[in-house]
């Protein structure tokens, strides 16, 4: 039997791979670009980094799940736009999908 | 300048409302890992080393016996591969912080913690201070609730009852509009989203968020006329 403190070899094979690789990722942009001076087309390009890379994450679970979902992301996007704190809007996103899939009954 | 423990303590303020979200999706991680025969600890060491939710959920939702560790390995990387534009992004924003610190830093780059550095580079400098007051604690929460979520999981039921499961869309939804400059920005997030969509209905696997990356940030490019600052 397991116990909780059981390590398999081939769980710690995957998990060390997974690691590496991951790992890999977080510095390849460091290692390609760190201390280079980036401005122009160059800059605008990273600029757009962090609302393409969170928008590509983020809609498929957003757009393509279901309508209690895309409406919920609509609400909690207003509620963004007109800068309500973080807390508040995990909190509104949470309440709006609860009270979405009971209406909608999924 | 400001001191290093100032700029902790702020770092520490803007990734409380994370720590908070980080702990249920924790604990729901650590009680599919177990669902699907993990140990405790084996659930803890893959959220200390790995570190990466996204890939994690993938890969756990994939994981049967025997292991099939190189498409387990290879789509944890397909998954992961954002972390480039995202340490690239960053390390412009790394100052004067030190080679050494700069490779550690990057082990423990989250979504969460890059994000909410990189929107406060837009109107801060970022120093170590910051930076490890973001980074650092989201690591112990993320494997600690993972090795909780394993040994007591079940008892948790769904987490899409309390709409647990759509935290995670509504902390990313609120930092994209923190980015917010008018009509480009929409133009980036359409031209994200859009790939994004296409990606998941004709790419297999998890490429949909290298195509929807790549494509935003290709879109922001071509449309940068040079007379702009």
């Amino acid at each position: 039997m397991n116990s909780w403190f059981t390590l398999h070899w081939s769980w710690g094979v995957t998990i060390l791979g997974m690691a590496v690789v991951t790992y890999a990722t977080r510095l390849s942009g460091l290692l390609l670009l760190g201390g280079v001076e980036v401005k122009g087309r160059m800059k605008a390009a990273l600029d757009a980094v962090p609302v393409s890379v969170m928008m590509a994450v983020i809609t498929p679970m957003i757009l393509m799940t279901g309508k209690a979902e895309s409406v919920s992301a609509i609400v909690v996007a207003v509620c963004a736009y007109f800068r309500a704190p973080l807390v508040v809007n995990i909190l509104v996103g949470m309440g709006c999908i609860v009270a979405l899939r009971l209406m909608l009954g999924g | 300048m400001t001191s290093f423990s100032s700029s902790f303590r702020q770092g520490l303020k803007d990734i409380v409302p994370l720590m908070v979200a980080y702990v249920p999706i924790g604990l729901l991680w650590g009680t599919l890992a177990a669902g699907k025969g993990f140990t405790a600890l084996e659930a803890m060491l893959t959220s200390m080393f790995v570190y990466a939710g996204a890939s994690q959920f993938v890969v756990v939702d994939m994981w049967r016996e025997p292991l099939p560790i190189l498409l387990l390995v290879a789509t944890t990387l397909v998954v992961n591969l954002r972390h480039f534009l995202m340490s690239a992004s960053l390390s412009r924003h790394l100052g004067n912080i030190s080679g050494g610190w700069r490779y550690a830093l990057m082990y423990i780059l989250t979504d969460e913690s890059w994000a909410v550095t990189e929107r406060r580079a837009q109107t801060h400098t970022i120093d170590l201070g910051y930076i490890l007051g973001t980074f650092l604690p989201l690591w112990p929460t993320w494997f600690l609730c993972s090795f909780i979520g394993a040994v007591v999981g079940n008892a948790l039921g769904d987490p899409a009852v309390y709409g647990l499961d759509f935290a995670f869309s509504a902390i990313f939804i609120t930092i994209i509009m923190g980015f917010w400059k008018g009509p480009r920005t929409a133009g980036v997030i359409v031209a994200s989203g859009l790939a994004a969509v296409l990606g998941k209905l004709y790419l297999p696997g998890a490429w949909y968020i290298m195509a929807g990356g790549m494509v935003g940030v290709i879109f922001a490019a071509l449309m940068h006329s040079e007379d702009e600052a």
